[in-house]
């Protein structure tokens, strides 16, 4: 044993068992976060437990969560005693106030398995979802009992109702926006005009011509939407006996969607898998973002980091180039190497100070007085938004891309350079031609990068243009499309607000999960995309030089 | 045939379209050159332009303010009697003058043009006593001969006649224009407080060495919203000495009867009808009297000008028993000469003080910046000092009756190295503390920016995630980079670093809420952890020893890892099932009740060690990679060597491979340091963001960079907070710079070594 230990056996085994502590909690968190965002889409078992209490009984019908091991303090003699905790997603906010209870094992009458027969589940646009057994249904005029198509029935109505409800928001969100605009527009260039003292009567005529036409599809839009919100009305509701047996009505037009899970089979749960996760990144967010989806963040993400790439290609690689190509080794390559590796430690809550205050108090500012100066005080530029969050992202990822791509340059074989040179090619013409087209996916490979770094990546967005709830996606049908100025939403930022701004934790955990998830697999998605890539470049590169 | 393709490539290669081409083609190539390499440099100029920004903002923060005089013309009025009050507005265009007879005195600043005059309604009753009430809000009491208080309060309308904005400064009186009789003898000495519903009035008597103290009550007239004051209790105190002073401090309970010498007694009237003295106290030495004695912005701090220059700051303190003494807090030395007057700011608690040489000087409490000073009058002495509303400029009068108007730049005089790095005694404070507050709700609130607890915060958090994440990282990045096999190594090194490529925010939501309550309830079992792994590892790495030999060799030592997944899972999972029983067995039942109760260690969900947890978790890959990098490039003929001479492997390690890779393992400590310094979300998110400054492994803390990302959105522009948060951005830039270039330098050195080698 002596000799075991003199050999330092002992440290080989503790440095094997590092590594696979390293190994273990990837794949532990990567494994926890799939499981705990998988089964947010997955129809959930609602049991029936019933509670006795020193004789005072109760019926809780809803989701099993989470289930620990707590303290149970006796009453009587103060004793604390462990006893297992089941934590129930009950439902029906507006009946309990809450979501969430934790019971004690030892007031249970009868166990936790006892699935809840016929259960129905309503998932609702407010005060989330209720959970009881369906007693009658209203549809438009006619009364329905139990009947055996009946659940078959309101779910046609539900879509019907969604249909139309998908109506009211395309002319509210869409044409009324488009409308709301061109108002904006009208009021901006009358303000020009005045500024520059060129404001005529025929100016105000005009103006005002176009201002009452716009009016009055204004108030046709919103003729065609009363009519909408009345069809809604009409579509009836359903009655529902909730645990404790009180009745409630929920009228169709309040309700997203409606299941049974307890009497669904395994191919109807997958399908309801895959409708949840399709309405997981397709809705809107709802009730202060704890619930509904992630469209919106999805969609600012995507358009900052696809604006990013467009500001960090040109600067990541021409600096590259100039390391690669045109500079010689010597003082001022040493320099750029320190700042490029400064740049890439810089804390990046650091770039966000630096986005704040040089692009939008000093750049946005300059721009708003210089072309924007009919809409002051209100700023355009002058404010956190997309334009400014792109450009931090951009210096945030320009090392990622600019090491990444030098990598890549380094590589070509000398002998390819040489021989374009020797074909009478200028030194540009030879990189233009046959080096960069040959360093494509190494760039490629710092572009995928970035991507993932800036999509991850929330605390320097915080500063310069993310916000808990934009009113409008930053693109649209409004031209010019892309609307530089505007605030958006972001999937990382979701997950900080939702968790820690919201006032109910609890509730929303689960969908924080899914968005983690989402984000997770967008992240590593990317950064396997960018592993094989250069993995194949190198074994290109491997061959060229034999 | 070749002539032909000779000719025609003859006619290509010239002629003036070829020239032109080929001096097309030198022009981009030139040009391109250029623009490419200004691109590449351009780099530099990033990093020079980020820092550089951050110091632009933050240099303002220490450069002294100006202070220039404007005009000065002949006291409005003459100086025949005395002045007892000016008011300022807010634009510095109109002011006003009490004097002593009851006059008031309208005049615009800028030439000293008289435009109002008017006389108190005192019905022919002389002013006795004088005291300011309310300095926000520009609210003065006057004591009478008739032994009544005429309450009088300065404003100012502006208007705007020919769109010329027109300043014209008014008087009212808050409690009506009849004075509020006290009593029927001439008041000596007067001292106001007015809150919401009450207002206290502590006043001497000509010929009386008794003080009284009186509360009235504030009733508003449901018709016309007039207040009219109605006794409500009273009593007196009896005093030795001559009381030249009255005050009464911010809250009404504390009153101060200072005597020309500046004994002071301190009365406790929180109860009116019976005060007590809590303290008897000289507040200067001997040889030195007080001139002037007035209340800091807030009314809480006493400054007391001396006839030696000196400006001495108290205020009352709490003591261990919970008893407050008037204390010295700090002494200004302002001048030479004898203190004539103080001004204070009404924003902030700076101050001015004029001086028996004639000097103005502006000076600022907190910080204990003495900020610069000007002459008033050459040869004259200086005289009683206004500042204006937003401090950018004073009145002060000078002995031979003129009055000066100062123009004052003075952005920020509330920050100074000492107050940024010093402890600092803030007012209500028991003792000097190294304190983060910058925000508050009230007007007379006094900022401490104190970057200490942040800074310490910030390493704190750093050190905690580095206590765990340097011996997994490197002792995983050795056994990686020297014994693993190939194809072992080929999965497990990526799947290291795809930590570095999780998103921040992710792991800091699973560490605020998932890991610190898991922790708080199985906190013996996280303990545990640290025992039971490293001895399950040993014991286990011998029982296999022991184990036949066709057995043992299943695994090489290059698979060990892998071996090793299953039985670090089972570990972990028994040391967090030990958690209950070990609580039940040394902590009664519950550990974090335990610490708070028994061991008195304050316990926060959101502490340090989950903050260990998380951001070493994430500082892994980045110390894990560069090490593994400096291991695997060791020249492996020395690796053979040290084999060959009869050494085993972990001696080769230690003795060969790990001296030759120490600089670059050294670089990714610092690398991780830096990291850690930097990172934002975890401890955003997991810490409580607590400015503390306490080891305590279980309590949270505040990084400057949570700092940043919780309080820059809400900063004012150009405010002393906006540049004190850029200042912190500058502390990690160049904590950051230092650590990253450090890194990179040994790491260079290192590269040339091992060429050589």
């Amino acid at each position: 044993m002596k000799e075991w230990f003199n050999k330092g056996e002992h440290w080989i085994w503790m440095s094997s068992a590092m590594v696979s502590i390293s190994v273990v909690l990837v794949i532990g968190l990567m494994g926890m976060i799939t499981y705990k965002g998988g089964i947010h889409f997955w129809p959930h078992a609602v049991y029936e437990v019933h509670l006795d209490q020193n004789g005072q009984k109760e019926t809780i019908v809803g989701e099993l969560h989470d289930e620990k091991t707590g303290h149970a303090t006796d009453p009587i003699s103060g004793v604390e005693t462990p006893v297992d905790q089941y934590l129930f997603k009950v439902g029906n906010r507006d009946v309990y106030g809450i979501d969430f209870r934790w019971v004690n094992s030892n007031v249970l009458d009868g166990g936790v398995d006892k699935l809840s027969k016929d259960v129905l589940v309503v998932e609702r646009y407010e005060y989330g979802n209720v959970y009881g057994h369906l007693i009658s249904a209203k549809l438009g005029e006619k009364t329905l009992n139990n009947q055996n198509d009946l659940l078959a029935l309101i779910n046609q109505q539900v879509d019907k109702s969604t249909e139309i409800r998908s109506q009211i928001r395309h002319i509210e969100k869409i044409e009324i926006g488009k409308v709301n605009y061109e108002i904006e527009q009208l009021r901006f260039e009358e303000k020009k005009l005045r500024l520059k003292n060129e404001f005529t009567p025929e100016d105000a005529a005009r103006i005002d011509e176009e201002r009452s036409l716009l009016q009055t599809q204004f108030k046709e839009f919103q003729k065609q939407t009363a009519v909408l919100y009345k069809q809604l009305n009409g579509f009836g509701s359903i009655t529902v006996e909730i645990s404790g047996g009180q009745k409630l009505t929920i009228p169709l037009k309040k309700i997203v969607s409606l299941w049974q899970p307890n009497n669904m089979n395994f191919i109807e749960k997958i399908g309801f898998f895959g409708h949840s996760v399709k309405s997981f990144l397709l809705d809107d967010p709802r009730e202060a973002n704890t619930e509904g989806g992630v469209f919106p963040a999805m969609i600012g993400t995507i358009t900052m980091v696809l604006l990013m790439t467009i500001f960090v290609t040109p600067m990541g690689v021409i600096a590259a180039i100039y390391m690669s190509e045109y500079a010689k080794d010597g003082f001022m390559l040493r320099i750029v190497r320190i700042s490029i590796n400064n740049l890439a430690g810089v804390p990046s809550i650091v770039f966000g100070i630096f986005g704040l205050g040089f692009f939008v108090y000093i750049l946005g500012g300059s721009i708003d007085e210089l072309f924007y100066d009919y809409a002051l005080p209100s700023p355009t530029f002058g404010t956190p938004g997309l334009l400014w969050a792109a450009l931090t992202m951009a210096l945030l990822t320009l090392p990622v891309v600019i090491v990444s791509t030098e990598e890549g340059l380094s590589r070509i074989p000398r002998s390819l350079r040489e021989g374009g040179l020797a074909l009478g090619a200028t030194k540009f013409e030879t990189i233009m031609k046959i080096v960069l087209p040959m360093a494509t996916p190494a760039i490629m490979t710092g572009l995928i990068l970035a991507i993932a770094r800036a999509a991850g990546e929330v605390a320097p967005l915080m500063l310069v243009g993310v916000v808990k709830l934009a009113p409008e996606l930053p693109v649209d049908s409004i031209a010019p499309f892309l609307h530089l100025d505007r605030k958006f939403m972001h999937l990382g930022f979701h997950i900080y607000d939702v968790g820690f701004q919201s006032p109910n934790v609890e509730a929303s955990q689960p969908l924080l999960y899914a968005t983690s998830l989402l984000l997770v697999i967008i992240i590593v998605g990317l950064n396997i995309g960018a592993i094989s890539i250069r993995n194949r470049l190198r074994e290109k590169y491997k061959a060229l030089e034999h | 045939m070749s002539t032909t393709i000779q000719n025609k490539l003859d006619a290509v290669l010239s002629g003036p379209a070829f020239e032109k081409r080929i001096r097309r083609r030198n022009m981009a190539n030139t040009i391109s050159k250029y623009g490419i390499s200004t691109g590449g440099i351009s780099v530099i100029f990033a990093v020079l332009l980020i820092m550089f920004f951050l110091m632009y903002v933050v240099i303002p923060l220490f450069i002294p303010p100006t202070i220039e005089k404007n005009t000065s013309y002949s006291v409005p009025g003459g100086t025949v009697e005395k002045s007892l009050y000016y008011g300022v507005d807010e634009y510095q265009s109109s002011a006003i003058r009490f004097t002593q007879s009851g006059k008031l005195i309208g005049f615009t600043l800028a030439d000293g043009e008289i435009n109002f005059t008017d006389a108190l309604p005192l019905n022919g009753a002389k002013i006795t006593s004088f005291t300011v009430v309310n300095e926000l809000d520009h609210i003065i009491a006057l004591g009478l001969s008739s032994g009544q208080i005429l309450f009088a309060k300065y404003g100012y309308k502006v208007s705007y006649p020919n769109d010329v904005r027109t300043i014209t400064p008014e008087v009212t009186y808050p409690f009506g224009e009849e004075p509020l009789q006290v009593t029927d003898t001439e008041i000596t000495s007067l001292a106001v407080k007015s809150s919401d519903s009450e207002v206290r009035i502590a006043y001497q008597v000509k010929g009386s060495n008794q003080i009284a103290i009186k509360q009235y009550t504030k009733t508003e007239s449901m018709l016309t919203d007039d207040v009219t004051l109605e006794l409500d209790r009273e009593s007196k105190v009896s005093t030795t000495s001559d009381v030249k002073w009255l005050k009464i401090d911010t809250s009404g309970r504390n009153l101060y009867l200072i005597s020309k010498q500046g004994t002071t007694d301190y009365y406790d009237i929180s109860n009116l009808e019976s005060p007590s003295l809590v303290q008897h106290v000289s507040l200067l030495a001997d040889s030195e009297k007080p001139t002037v004695i007035r209340f800091l912005l807030g009314d809480y701090s006493l400054m007391i000008g001396t006839d030696k220059g000196n400006i001495y700051q108290w205020f009352p303190v709490r003591d261990e028993q919970n008893e407050f003494s008037l204390k010295e807090i700090r002494k200004f030395s302002v001048s030479e000469s004898a203190i004539k007057s103080i001004g204070i700011e009404l924003a902030r608690k700076g101050f001015a003080a004029t001086d028996e040489n004639g000097q103005f000087h502006l000076l600022h409490s907190t910080s204990e910046r003495n900020l610069g000073s000007r002459s008033v009058v050459e040869g004259q002495a200086a005289g009683m000092v206004t500042i204006s509303p937003r401090a950018d400029g004073a009145i002060v009068e000078s002995a031979n009756g003129q009055l000066v108007h100062f123009e004052i730049d003075n952005e920020h005089p509330d920050v100074s190295f000492k107050s940024l790095w010093g402890k600092v005694w803030y007012e209500g404070y028991e003792e000097p503390t190294y304190t983060w507050q910058s925000s508050s709700a009230s007007s007379d609130f006094e900022p401490k920016f104190s970057l200490m607890p942040l800074t310490f915060g910030t390493i704190k958090a750093a050190l905690y995630s580095m206590i765990f994440a340097v011996p997994i990282a490197i002792l995983a990045a050795i056994y990686t980079a020297f014994f693993m096999d190939k194809a072992t190594r080929q999965w497990v090194k990526p799947s290291v670093e795809m930590i570095e490529a999780l998103p921040t925010v992710i792991l800091g939501f699973l560490a605020g809420l998932w890991l610190a309550p898991y922790m708080e309830t199985h906190l013996a079992g996280f303990f545990a952890i640290l025992v039971v792994l490293p001895v399950g590892i040993i014991l286990f790495g011998y029982m296999w020893s022991r184990l036949p030999e066709n057995i043992r060799l299943m695994i090489p030592v290059g698979r060990r890892a892998v071996l090793m997944m299953p039985v670090i899972i089972f570990l972990g999972w028994f040391s967090l099932q030990l958690s209950g029983p070990i609580e039940n067995v040394m902590f009664d039942g519950n550990m974090r009740h335990w610490l708070t109760a028994s061991a008195g260690i304050d316990f926060d969900q959101r502490n340090a060690m989950v903050i260990g947890f998380a951001m070493g978790f994430a500082l892994i890959p980045t110390i894990f990679s560069v090490t593994e990098d400096a291991i695997y490039n060791v020249p492996s003929y020395l690796v053979n060597g040290s084999l060959a001479l009869g050494a085993s492997g972990w001696q080769t390690l230690v003795g060969v491979v790990l001296p030759t890779a120490s600089p670059g393992i050294f670089s990714a400590i610092m690398l991780g340091f830096g990291r850690g310094v930097g990172e934002t979300m975890i401890v955003l998110m997991a810490s409580g963001n607590t400015p503390l400054m306490e080891v305590n492994i279980f309590e949270g803390m505040r990084t400057l960079s949570a700092n940043l990302a919780v309080e820059m959105p809400e900063a004012e522009v150009l405010s002393s907070h906006y540049r004190v948060l850029f200042l912190a951005g500058l502390v990690l830039f160049i904590f950051t710079f230092i650590f990253n270039t450090l890194a990179e330098v040994v790491r260079q050195r290192m590269r040339r070594k091992y060429g050589s080698l």
